[in-house]
C-alpha cells in the first residue's frame, strides 16, 4: 500500500480547564488515503471537532497536543508554525459547522475568498478575481459577480456554506476537512451542499474528512468511517461494512437508536441509559462499559487496543457483535 | 404547498380544532405572515406530528394554540370552548389542560430552582398545598424516569440536556394536562438520548391518555411517533394523512422533496431521489399562488395565479397542490435495501387554461 495522504498516530490532546484535564482526544490513530473520504462521526462531546483542530493545529487555549501527524510522510507536529500556518488554507482546506461565526462578517465575500489565493498562490488581484467567479460558480452560487461585493449577512445559510467551501476550495487543498458542514442547515438545504461536497470531492480528487454526529450524512458519502466516542475511537472501517455490520456495541447500539424513515408507527427505539463520562475523569477500560449491556469482565479494566476484525476494520471492544450474514447480503441493518 | 382549506377536518370528535389561523408578526422590513390559514385537527389520544423546514410556522402554530403569541385571525377550539373568545383569567386556566415543552430544556427552566420545586411550580401558582406538592413531584419524577434521591435537589445546570427535558416534561404532566404540545423536544439532544425521550412521550401518552402535538424538523423522528403528519411549508400546510401514506406516497411535491432529501445510508449516492433546486423565499414576500412553486418541478401558471386548496387526494391523504403526485408503481422509501429506487417521474401536469 503506498503512504497515506494524513497517517495520524497515538494523537492526544488535552485541554487543561478548572475542573483538571479535558481529555478530548485520547489516542487516536487513523489514515486518509489521496482522494480518499473519510467519515468521522460521534455524539456530541465525542471529540470531533477537538480531533480536526489538533490535525489543523488549531488548538483552544491551554491544550496539549501528542503523538504524530504524518501529512505527505512530513510531521506537521514537528513544523514551524509558520510552516503550518502555509499548509492549512493551501494544502489542507477546512469548513466549519457554523459558517455565520467563520466568516467575517464586516468584510466583503470578494476579500474573504481572493485573500488566500494572494497569499499562498502569488496570483494577482485581476486573476484573483477571475478565480474567484469560477469558484463560486462551482459551488453553485447563483450571479457570483455581483455575489463577490455581498457582506455575509446579505446571504442565506446556504449561500453562506457554499461561500465558506468556495474559500476552503481556493487554493485547490488535497484534503478538505468539513466539520458538521450542513448542521445548522434545513434538509433541503443540507441535500444540496452534500450533494456539492460529493461533486466536488470526486471531480478535484481531493481527500476529504466528513465529521458529522448524523450517521446517515456519513454513510452515504464516504469510503471509510471512524466511530468516536468519549475522545476515544470505538470502531473504524469501510463505511458500508461498518453501518451494515457494526462490531462494537456502541456503533451497534448508535444505530439502533437512530429513527429511519421507515419506522413502524410507536416502534420502540433502542435506548443507550445514562450519559457520556465525565471527560476530565473518563472511566478506565472502555469508556462505554458503564452503557454497555454486553460488558464482560475486563471492560471495566485496562486500555482495550483496537484489533483488527476484517479487511481494515477495527474495533475496540472486548465483546464484540457476532455477525452471522456476510455483508451486503442485507441484514441487521438494512433500510438505514 | 402551500395552500388552504379545511377539506382534512375530521369533525366534532376532536380534541383540539384549528381552522383558518394566521398569525403575523410585524418587523421592522414589513409584516411575516408566519402562519397563513393552517387548518388541522387532532383526536383525543392521537399524536399529530407537525414536520417542516425553519420558519415554516410550526412553532407560531403551537405558541398561538396555546395564545402565546396574538392570533391574527382564525379559530381555535380546545374541547368545546373558542380560545378566541376567551378573557386572560379563563385563558390561564386552561392553559393547565394544554401544556407546551420547548427544544431548548435546560434554557426553559427557572436556574436558580432546585428539580423537585421546579416540576411543581404549575401547581404552586394554581395554590396547590405543600403536600399535595410534594406527592406530584414524587409522582412526575417518577413518570419520566429521575426517581432518582439525588435529582431532587440539583439545579439546571448540573442536568444533562435529556435530563432536563425529562424535567421539563414533569412539569407539564404535573398539571394533568389533557394536552401535550412538544416543539422540537428532541432536536438538541444526542441521537443515544434523542431515544430516551422519544420512548419516554409514547409511554406517556399510553400510560396517561395524553393527547399530543409533536413539532419537530426531523423526518425520521416524526414518522416513528406520529399517527397523522401535518407538512408545512413558508406558514402553509402542503400536506395531510396518516405516516405510512405521506411517507411511502407523498401527494405534495415540497413532502416528495423533503423525503428525498433525508440522507439515506443505502440508496445510491446517498439520497433516494433528485434534490430541490433554489433558497426558501423571504416570508416577507411570499410567491404569489402557490408558495412553493418557485422551487416545485410541478409548477404551472396556474400554480402562479390561484393559491391551490387543501383536496383529498386519495381516500384519507390531504394535499394542497394543483398537480398532486400519483401514487407510484413501487412504493418509495419501502424499505427493501435491495431494490432500486424508482424515481417518481414528475409530468407536470400543463394547464391549458
Ligand atoms: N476550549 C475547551 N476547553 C475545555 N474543554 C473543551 C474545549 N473545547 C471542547 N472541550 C471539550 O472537549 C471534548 C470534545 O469536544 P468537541 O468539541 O471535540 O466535541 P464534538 O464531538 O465536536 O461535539 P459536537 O458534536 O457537539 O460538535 C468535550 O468534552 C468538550 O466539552
Ligand atoms: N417573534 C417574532 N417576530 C418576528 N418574526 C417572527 C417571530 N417569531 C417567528 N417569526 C417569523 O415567523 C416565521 C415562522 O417562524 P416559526 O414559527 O418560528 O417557524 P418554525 O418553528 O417552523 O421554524 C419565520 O419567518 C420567522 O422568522
Ligand atoms: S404543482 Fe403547483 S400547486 Fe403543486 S406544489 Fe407545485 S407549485 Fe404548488
Ligand atoms: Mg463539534
Ligand atoms: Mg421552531
Amino acid at each position: 500500500m503506498t503512504e497515506p495522504l494524513l497517517l495520524v498516530s497515538h494523537l492526544h490532546m488535552h485541554i487543561g480547564s478548572a475542573r483538571g484535564a479535558v481529555r478530548a482526544v485520547d489516542d487516536v490513530s487513523l489514515a486518509i488515503g489521496a482522494g480518499q473520504a473519510l467519515g468521522v462521526v460521534g455524539e456530541s462531546g465525542s471529540g470531533k471537532s477537538m480531533l480536526a483542530r489538533a490535525i489543523m493545529g488549531l488548538l483552544p487555549p491551554r491544550a496539549v497536543r501528542s503523538g504524530s501527524i504524518l501529512f505527505e510522510g512530513r510531521d506537521l507536529m514537528a513544523l514551524p508554525v509558520k510552516q503550518q500556518r502555509d499548509l492549512w488554507g493551501k494544502r489542507i482546506g477546512m469548513v466549519f459547522q457554523d459558517p455565520g461565526r467563520s466568516l467575517n462578517p464586516v468584510v466583503r465575500v470578494e476579500r474573504q475568498l481572493t485573500e488566500g489565493m494572494r497569499r499562498h498562490l502569488g496570483v494577482g488581484r485581476a486573476e484573483a478575481r477571475t478565480r474567484a467567479v469560477t469558484l463560486l460558480d462551482e459551488v453553485g452560487v447563483p450571479d457570483p459577480e455581483r455575489r463577490l461585493g455581498n457582506y455575509p449577512h446579505q446571504m442565506s445559510g446556504g449561500m453562506r456554506q457554499r461561500v465558506m467551501l468556495a474559500i476552503a476550495l481556493a487554493c485547490e487543498p488535497d484534503l478538505l476537512i468539513a466539520d458538521e458542514p450542513t448542521t445548522a442547515l434545513d434538509v433541503t438545504i443540507q441535500r444540496q451542499i452534500l450533494d456539492l461536497l460529493r461533486r466536488v470531492q470526486r471531480s478535484r480528487g481531493m481527500a476529504m474528512m466528513l465529521i458529522s454526529h448524523d450517521l446517515s450524512v456519513v454513510a452515504g458519502r464516504t469510503d471509510r468511517v471512524a466511530v468516536m466516542y468519549a475522545g476515544r475511537l470505538a470502531e473504524t472501517g469501510a463505511t458500508r461494512e461498518v453501518f451494515a455490520a457494526p462490531r462494537h456495541r456502541y456503533t451497534h447500539a448508535l444505530l439502533d437508536a437512530t429513527p429511519t424513515l421507515h419506522q413502524e408507527r410507536h416502534a420502540r427505539l433502542r435506548v443507550i441509559e445514562g450519559s457520556l463520562p465525565d471527560p476530565t475523569a473518563p472511566p478506565p477500560g472502555c469508556r462505554f462499559h458503564q452503557r454497555c449491556t454486553a460488558a464482560v469482565e475486563g471492560c471495566a479494566g485496562g486500555p482495550i487496543e483496537m484489533e483488527s476484525v476484517g479487511v481494515d476494520h477495527r474495533i475496540a471492544c472486548l465483546n464484540p457483535v457476532v455477525t452471522s450474514h456476510l455483508v451486503g447480503a442485507g441484514g441487521a441493518h438494512d433500510g438505514r | 404547498m402551500a395552500g388552504s382549506g379545511v377539506a382534512h377536518l375530521r369533525g366534532d370528535e376532536a380534541l383540539l380544532r384549528v381552522e383558518d389561523l394566521v398569525v403575523e408578526y410585524r418587523t421592522s422590513a414589513g409584516v411575516v405572515q408566519a402562519v397563513s390559514k393552517v387548518s388541522f385537527d387532532v383526536l383525543p389520544g392521537e399524536t399529530l406530528g407537525i414536520v417542516g423546514e425553519s420558519g415554516c410556522g410550526k412553532s407560531t402554530t403551537g405558541r398561538a394554540v396555546l395564545r402565546l403569541d396574538t392570533v391574527t385571525s382564525g379559530r381555535i377550539r380546545f374541547r368545546e370552548r373558542a380560545i378566541e373568545d376567551l378573557d386572560e383569567r379563563e385563558m390561564r386556566a386552561l392553559r393547565r389542560e394544554m401544556q407546551m415543552i420547548f427544544q431548548d430544556p435546560v434554557g426553559s427552566l427557572n436556574p436558580r430552582r432546585p428539580v423537585r420545586e421546579l416540576v411543581v411550580e404549575g401547581l404552586d401558582i394554581a395554590g396547590a398545598s405543600r403536600k399535595e406538592q410534594e406527592a406530584a413531584a414524587g409522582r412526575v419524577l417518577a413518570a419520566v424516569g429521575l426517581s432518582d434521591e439525588r435529582f431532587r435537589d440539583l439545579l439546571p445546570r448540573r442536568l444533562s440536556g435529556g435530563q432536563a427535558q425529562r424535567v421539563a416534561i414533569a412539569r407539564a404532566l404535573a398539571v394533568e394536562p389533557q394536552l401535550l404540545i412538544c416543539d422540537e423536544p428532541v432536536s438538541a439532544l444526542d441521537v443515544s438520548v434523542q431515544a430516551q425521550i422519544l420512548n419516554l412521550v409514547e409511554d406517556l401518552k399510553r400510560d396517561l391518555g395524553l393527547t399530543v402535538v409533536f413539532i419537530a424538523h426531523d423526518l425520521n423522528v416524526v414518522r416513528t411517533v406520529s399517527d397523522r403528519v401535518l407538512v408545512m411549508y413558508l406558514g402553509k400546510l402542503c400536506e395531510f394523512g396518516t405516516p405510512e401514506a405521506v411517507y411511502a406516497y407523498p401527494a405534495h411535491p415540497y413532502t416528495r422533496a423533503l423525503l428525498d432529501s433525508v440522507p439515506q445510508p443505502d440508496a445510491v449516492d446517498g439520497f433516494s431521489g433528485p434534490a430541490l433546486e433554489g433558497d426558501l423565499p423571504s416570508p416577507l414576500s411570499p410567491p404569489t399562488g402557490c408558495r412553493f412553486r418557485t422551487r416545485c418541478p410541478r409548477a404551472d401558471e396556474l400554480c402562479a395565479s390561484e393559491e391551490p386548496q387543501v383536496a383529498e387526494v386519495r381516500p384519507g391523504q390531504f394535499a394542497a397542490c394543483h398537480h398532486p403526485l400519483p401514487v407510484p408503481e413501487v412504493p418509495t422509501g419501502s424499505g427493501d435495501a435491495a431494490l432500486p429506487i424508482p424515481v417518481p417521474v414528475p409530468v407536470p401536469a400543463r394547464s391549458t387554461a
